[in-house]
């Protein structure tokens, strides 16, 4: 071995906070179509919480059914995973969080598994603004059902077949913002950069985080005539702002012109730094985030960037008022209530 | 004839007594605020000594229609509905007559004067009382002098059968607890009852209640907050629901309980967390959420809820997930009659969901039964990672039954197959839905264990011993005939019969939850009036273990009794017998279905029937 010559020492390997590589963070390989928006939003995913140094067993993953929602079996092998049935992966993760605040919840649903099925579910978990960071992989269309119009297609947008869908769009942010959600985002696909700045505030806020990603299915809604088609969202995408993330742990403090960006303090301790482009925009001002959806609408603008946050309102654990330690696993004594707990009761039904 | 046993002569009269064996039913209007004044004199009869219970039939309503409360005295401590009933107290104009009318002869009736009812027949005693006049008396104020009016007929009815005056004033103590002021009131008006019958009334009916020693150290409750204590104390964390007739009382008074007992010592924060969720699918959805996440959890629900929750039971069943599941039973199909009593959802509980599902069912008969399954259920749910249901009644849930007062569980609980850590550190090639110990029960890990190979993919879609997705012919099967051999483990851990065998017994009986207590009280019957020994498999969970097959096979005839239309249990024991065809030819049923709690009285009538086919 003496002989051998002297090798150059091998380049460091890239790691996080955590000393984890990117890879660290990976799944099993996707079973989606080649070129599906699903994909480059798991692998946004990945690098979000990779960049954040998120520990990846504190992490649950939650989702319900169709292509969008067998997606967390492709980003996070290290964390737990739970697909759960369609539209139903709110109540398993407000289940799951309750028993476990520790746990960093994350959903990924699809379109036609929170505004359709599971829109019930969606509105109760907005109003109980549960700590989750939920995403919606928004393509207008039933992908694992073979292309069907969701209800969140856009009035007069036409399927492959020809087909024109005659309902309007349920507008998934507009109900966030109206239900209750904490921090709500709208944002492409096609914009990974953007996707995974939106992703990394959402892990810095303590309450629930609605991501509605247009997520193109290019099997079934990636035509002409669609508007969640990556040529549609390329040509229309119009930013809100420029969002920018600072984490808690990033030393480096910048310094903004009051007069060209805002910043807001997230829960722990990171920041978002909102740069403004055209519009001069407040999204903590909750009715004008409506107003902003409902202008939106009107002139059919495709608007991506942070829509509204609120910092303040107690998530549904804080309202509960539950013990700091994880539920689930409190010792016996401290859940079965003394003997004398029983005589009391006994005597009184005496 | 009656049950009603004659027990010697009173000193001043011919006239025979029935002493301490009878049943009073007290017919008001909904809302009417006749629930106090019916608890008073329960529990009044109950501090003499002598054994009661209550039964409430209700209607579907807040406001407005009729209801009728049964308290039954019971010497022999037979806690059963009694069929007939002995003493009518009629306040409700609604119903009045066909309630006189429907009276056994010989049974007295106290009323509202201006009713008018002794020209309804004359085979019974009357008993006319101004209630509404004798009321101005008590109090001015309109509307507390309908609530008063209901207290003057306790007085009425506790001087007419010579309850202790003293035991309805501590009734009422106890009732309006520090109120003094409504204690004084009420005691005011059960004076004026008490005054108005021993003036203006002539006892010419033979019931009486007399100072017994049968009730000293037990307790009076309902099985919904029984099974609340029991969870309570067992160690529930999470707990969800969406309200529905008759489950909803069953967490209401845990969370009562729980914000009394549960809140923790040091930080006065709660050591629980209760949602009322939407609808019964996000009610079920965060219970499995939370037992997949290693939480005790619970939901209450009924027939409509339980058919909501049919889907998510099935991925409970096939991911293998800890759950409990109260079912308060209630008469369907559909909306059916809320308020009503049935044990109509055996079989579609049993096998909720599609595919091949089977869950375990706990059968509790006696609110402590409710208590001790309030733990026995998680411990089967964690034991077996999978939705456990406990199937009481309204009868059992709603109904107020007296018990001995309930033991602290003092074992630990059980917690199951689950890894943590350290213990997963020690394991060679971990697969969640590996069958390492021949029981077909697989080990588990929490989300949130802080180990690198903890993690694993929970999915209703097919999947391998290592929890990944499949769609091969082979592990499909493997993973189904697990489950089944788990379910086979399960036979011979859930609550066995309870076996009660006569020598010489030709027949058997078998029964289940509620239908107990008429068992108990017919085979009395049957033993004192017809000569007729029964033996007595009582079955308190599914699966069945073997002892079934044993009982079946010992007595010519078996009859099972429960409380549906299409003998549920009875085709589940023929499935479970079906290897043994000259068992299926002895069993037949004894059904009761129509919406009032099963009584003796019919049981023995229908048993005497079928054992004695008129030639
Ligand atoms: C109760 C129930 N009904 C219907 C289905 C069939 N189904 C599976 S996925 C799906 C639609 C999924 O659409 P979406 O949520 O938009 O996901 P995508 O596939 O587009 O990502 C449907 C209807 C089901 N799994 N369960
Ligand atoms: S069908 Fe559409 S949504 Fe589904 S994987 Fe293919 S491209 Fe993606
Ligand atoms: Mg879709």
């Amino acid at each position: 071995m003496s002989t051998t010559a002297k090798q150059p020492p091998a380049p460091p390997k890239k790691v996080n906070r955590l000393g984890l590589a990117q890879a660290d963070y990976r799944g099993k390989p996707s079973t989606l179509c080649k070129g599906c928006g699903h994909d480059s939003i798991s692998n946004q995913l990945i690098k979000a919480f990779y960049e954040y140094g998120v520990e990846p067993h504190r992490v649950a993953k939650l989702s319900g059914i169709g292509c969008s929602s067998k997606t967390p079996a492709y980003f996070l092998s290290k964390s737990h995973g739970f697909n759960a049935v369609h539209g139903r992966m709110p109540s398993v993760a407000t289940g799951a969080v309750l028993a476990n605040r520790d746990l960093v919840a994350v959903g990924v649903s699809g379109d036609g598994d929170t505004a359709s099925i599971g829109i019930g579910q969606f509105v109760h978990l907005l109003r109980r603004n549960l700590p989750i960071v939920y995403i919606v992989e928004n393509n207008g269309v039933y992908g694992l059902t073979k292309g069907q119009f969701s209800a969140t297609a856009d009035l007069g947008s036409k399927l492959k077949t020809g087909v024109v869908n005659e309902l309007p769009a349920v507008d998934l942010c507009g109900l966030a913002v109206e239900l209750g959600a904490t921090y709500v985002a709208r944002s492409f696909a096609g914009d990974p950069k953007q996707v995974v700045t939106l992703m990394k505030g959402a892990f810095g806020h303590s309450g629930t985080a609605v991501l509605d990603i247009i997520s193109p299915c290019v099997t079934f809604n990636n035509h002409a005539g669609s508007t969640k088609s990556y040529t549609w969202g390329k040509e229309n995408e119009e930013l809100i702002q420029d969002v920018g993330f600072v984490p808690f742990f990033d030393e480096i403090d910048v310094d903004y012109d009051e007069g060209e960006a805002k910043k807001v303090k997230l829960h722990d301790g990171s920041s978002i730094i909102l740069k403004k482009l055209e519009r001069d925009y407040d999204p903590t001002n909750r009715r004008k985030a409506l107003e902003l959806l409902l202008d939106s609408d009107e002139k059919k603008q495709f608007l991506t960037g942070l829509i509204y946050l609120d910092t303040k309102k107690e998530n549904l654990i804080e309202l509960l008022d539950v013990v700091d330690e994880p539920l689930a696993t409190l010792p016996l004594d401290r859940v079965r209530p003394p003997k004398s707990a029983l005589d009391d009761v006994m005597e009184s039904l005496k | 004839m009656s049950t009603q046993t004659l027990v010697g002569e009173k000193e001043s009269g011919a006239k025979p007594t029935v002493v301490n064996d009878f049943s009073i039913q007290v017919a008001t209007i909904n809302g009417s605020g006749s629930q106090s004044s019916n608890s008073v004199l329960m529990r009044a009869i109950f501090q003499m000594g002598v054994p009661v219970s209550g039964k409430n039939l209700f209607p579907s309503n807040i406001q407005g229609l009729p209801t009728w409360f049964t308290i039954r005295a019971s010497k022999d401590s037979y806690i059963a509905r009694k069929r007939d009933v002995d003493m009518l107290v009629a306040m409700n104009p609604q119903t009045a007559r066909e309630d006189v009318q429907s009276l056994k002869p010989g049974s007295a009736v106290v009323y509202e004067q201006s009713l008018g009812l002794d020209n309804v027949r004359d085979d019974v005693v009357f008993y006319p009382v101004p209630f509404a006049e004798l009321a101005k008396d008590v109090i001015d104020e309109p509307r507390l002098r309908k609530l008063l009016a209901n207290m003057i007929y306790v007085g009425v009815v506790g001087q007419l059968l010579s309850i202790e005056k003293e035991e309805i004033r501590a009734a009422i103590t106890k009732q309006f607890k520090a109120k003094a002021k409504a204690v004084e009131l009420n005691v005011k008006a059960i004076n004026v009852g008490f005054d108005y019958a021993e003036k203006k009334l002539t006892k010419a009916d033979p019931l009486e209640i007399e100072r017994m020693n049968e009730t000293a150290g037990k307790i009076l409750i309902d099985g919904n907050a029984a099974g609340a204590l029991g969870s309570m104390f067992n160690g529930v964390t999470v707990v969800t629901w969406y309200p529905i007739t008759p489950s909803s009382s069953l967490v209401e008074s845990l969370i009562d309980y729980m914000k009394v007992y549960r809140i923790d010592e040091k930080t006065g924060k709660a050591t629980f967390a209760v949602v009322q969720a939407e609808d019964e699918l996000a009610a079920i959805g965060m219970v499995l959420g939370a037992g997949w996440a290693g939480a005790r959890s619970l939901t209450s629900t009924s027939g409509p809820g339980i058919s909501l929750m049919s889907e998510f039971v099935g991925l409970g069943y096939f991911a293998e997930i800890p759950a409990v599941i109260w079912n308060i039973q209630r008469v369907g199909p559909s909306t059916g009659l809320p308020t009503r009593t049935a044990q109509g959802d055996v079989l579609s509980t049993y096998l909720l969901s599609h595919g091949d599902t089977k869950h375990i069912l706990l059968f509790p008969s006696s609110v402590a039964e409710c208590f001790e399954f309030g733990g026995t259920s998680f411990d089967l749910a964690e034991r077996f990672q999978t939705p456990v249901f406990v199937m009481s009644d309204l009868d059992l849930g709603m109904n107020i039954w007296m018990s001995d007062a309930f033991e602290y569980p003092e074992k630990p609980i059980d917690r199951g197959k689950v890894l943590d850590a350290e213990a997963l550190a020690k394991v060679d090639d971990w697969g969640r839905y590996k069958d390492v110990d021949g029981d077909g029960i697989p080990h588990r890990t929490l989300p949130g264990t802080n180990h690198p190979g903890a993690a694993y993919f929970t999915r209703g879609s097919g999947h391998n011993d290592y929890a990944e997705y499949t769609e091969r012919p082979e592990d499909y099967e493997k993973t189904m005939m697990r489950l089944s051999r788990k379910f086979d483990t399960a036979r011979n851990a859930v609550p066995g019969p309870v076996l009660d065998e006569v020598d010489g017994a030709k027949i058997g009986l078998i029964g289940y939850g509620t239908t107990h207590w008429a068992i108990v009280e017919s085979r009395d019957q049957l033993r004192n009036e017809s000569d007729l020994a029964a033996s007595y498999l009582r079955i308190r969970a599914l699966p069945f273990n073997d002892e079934l097959e044993a009982f079946v096979s010992k007595y010519d005839r078996v009859y099972v009794i429960e409380q549906n239309r299409d003998a549920q249990m009875l085709q589940l024991i023929r499935l479970e017998l079906a290897h043994r065809p000259e068992l299926l030819a002895k069993l037949s049923s004894v059904l009761h279905f129509a919406g009032h709690p099963i009584d003796a009285r019919s049981v023995t009538e229908e048993l005497v029937a079928q054992e004695y086919p008129a030639e």
